[in-house]
């Protein structure tokens, strides 16, 4: 479990996170939406540690990540599988090395091993016969599976996605929505998703942070969001007129 | 105060480079794998360059040379220490600068733009000496490089200067064992030795802290290029002020 205690985080004088507090549970996909410029990126990128904040506390299962000194904060890194917006694979590697990386660099496990774990998470996220191929050669979907296969390679506790799908068409977006949510359950991790798919927030969401201008503004899962009565969450999910159907049709409880 | 910001965080970048090690064995890999780009891809367009510009110094050296009370000899001698001292190791880092500073600025800027720097850093590893320490390390061969441009640059020479006509073959030998001091190649190989550390680090500095897009990485490799050689041609100044004055 995630608990994010009061952060802030400010570039200069610009304020763009302003104490923030919300957890994120195991074995749950916990997602963060938000409009564009709402902190979405930001509120991620601090959850990796890759922005100290400037004020606050982020806890990992209770041990807060700025009280722990730096080798052990690099040995809770490692216990993080990330899946970055654009996939972020290694253009000069193969995908077979690309999703061997992590256990290449912080495991003692033998040439064939690595191979037999990379030849599982493929299985598992449903690619076959592309170990030799390079990213540019598959298509972004398949990128997408093969950055979720690297994410999960080293069995991470905590799993991070920004925007897992964007830029794929609808079918493959559920596809990846629902791998995402039967790898958080089998392997029982803790996921954080950073998205504004609307499709995603319905279909996955277990428990949605919704940020509008650096502030939390609704906490809540799937089921409870059609209830709520904050307009800028309902104008938020419910934009489209097919959503404000689908709200309607919530209501009513069809 | 942004040039001071600059130079300071080169200096962080450098710290950050020579902190946590990347695993040995992977670490091996990429070493071989830097010297085969920056160093072995390299001879050709450095071999090509020294051996038609020796043999240019050469002819111009021969054609400046109407005077009969001046040995022909001096043609060769002329042609080794224009090599030896600038030619090799000051004008070549130049094109260094263009080929090998190009390529490691727009290959770390776009591992940038691409995300692959920042995955790097959410796996807990130091992205800096994984993608930099290798290429200075690599660079590290660069003195044998200069060694062969000395040579070849010098076998242009004797090309040029016998096959020409404008010396005989004797003559060249000698000139080129005349007044030879060895400091010199120590020189030069010093000189040599700090070229290889800015033709590693500049260029990947500027790769390494770009922002933007693809756009901005041929900017960025633009810029790397001309502080690479102004940086180069300061030093050049200041270890021959150093060494040799």
């Amino acid at each position: 479990m995630i608990q994010v205690n009061n952060l802030h985080k400010s570039f200069g004088e610009e304020e763009i996170l302003k104490g923030i507090n919300t957890q994120f549970y195991q074995g749950k996909t916990n997602l963060i939406i938000g409009q564009s410029g709402a902190g979405k990126t930001v509120f991620l990128k601090c959850l990796l540690g890759l922005f100290e904040p400037t004020e606050g506390t982020i806890e990992y299962n209770g041990q807060a990540y700025s009280s722990l000194d730096a080798e052990k904060q690099r040995d809770l890194r490692q216990k993080m599988g990330m899946v970055f917006q654009g996939g972020a694979l290694f253009d000069s590697m193969t995908i077979a090395e690309n999703v061997m990386f992590p256990l290449k660099m912080f495991t003692k496990q033998k040439k064939g091993e690595m191979m037999n774990r990379v030849e599982e998470v493929l299985e598992r996220v449903d690619l076959r016969n592309v170990n030799n191929k390079f990213p540019s050669e598959i298509s972004g979907g398949m990128q997408k599976r093969v950055a979720i296969a690297r994410a999960i390679v080293n069995k991470p506790e905590y799993l991070f996605c920004d925007e897992p799908n964007s830029g794929l068409d609808p079918k493959t977006a559920i596809l990846i929505d629902n791998l995402i949510q039967e790898i958080t359950k089998e392997n029982d991790i803790t996921t954080v998703i950073n998205t504004h798919d609307m499709n995603s927030v319905l279909e996955i969401g277990e428990n949605i942070v919704y940020l509008k201008n650096g502030n939390l503004a609704w906490n809540g899962s799937k089921d409870e969001i059609y209830k709520s009565e904050d307009e800028s969450l309902t104008n938020f999910v419910y934009s489209s007129e097919l959503f404000k159907k689908v709200r309607k049709a919530q209501l009513k409880g069809l | 105060m942004k040039y001071l910001h600059d130079i300071g965080e080169y200096f962080i970048m450098l710290k950050k480079v020579f902190g946590r090690m990347t695993k040995t064995s992977v670490l091996r890999g990429l070493i071989f794998k830097e010297i085969d780009d920056l160093i072995i891809s390299s001879l050709g367009i450095v071999i090509f360059i020294s051996f038609f510009i020796g043999g240019v110094v050469t002819i111009q050296t021969a054609l400046n040379l109407n005077n009969p009370l001046i040995p022909k000899s001096l043609i060769a001698f002329t042609a080794r220490q224009s090599i030896i001292l600038e030619f090799s190791p000051t004008f070549i880092s130049i094109i260094m600068a263009g080929k090998v500073g190009s390529n490691i600025t727009s290959s770390i800027g776009t591992m940038r733009v691409m995300e692959q720097i920042d995955a790097l850093e959410v796996m807990g590893i130091n992205s800096a000496n994984y993608l930099i320490f290798p290429k200075i390390i690599a660079m590290l061969f660069y003195p044998f490089v200069i060694a062969i441009s000395m040579f070849v640059g010098i076998a242009g020479a004797y090309a040029a200067g016998v096959l020409g006509g404008f010396v005989a073959g004797e003559q060249f030998l000698n000139g080129l064992q005349n007044d030879f001091i060895s400091f010199h190649l120590v020189y030069a190989f010093i000189k040599t030795f700090f070229f290889a550390i800015i033709l590693a680090t500049i260029p990947a500095y500027h790769g390494y802290y770009m922002k933007g897009g693809a756009l901005e990485v041929g900017k960025a490799s633009t810029t790397a290029f001309v502080w690479t050689s102004v940086v180069l041609i300061l030093a050049n100044y200041l270890l021959t002020q150093l060494l040799l004055s």
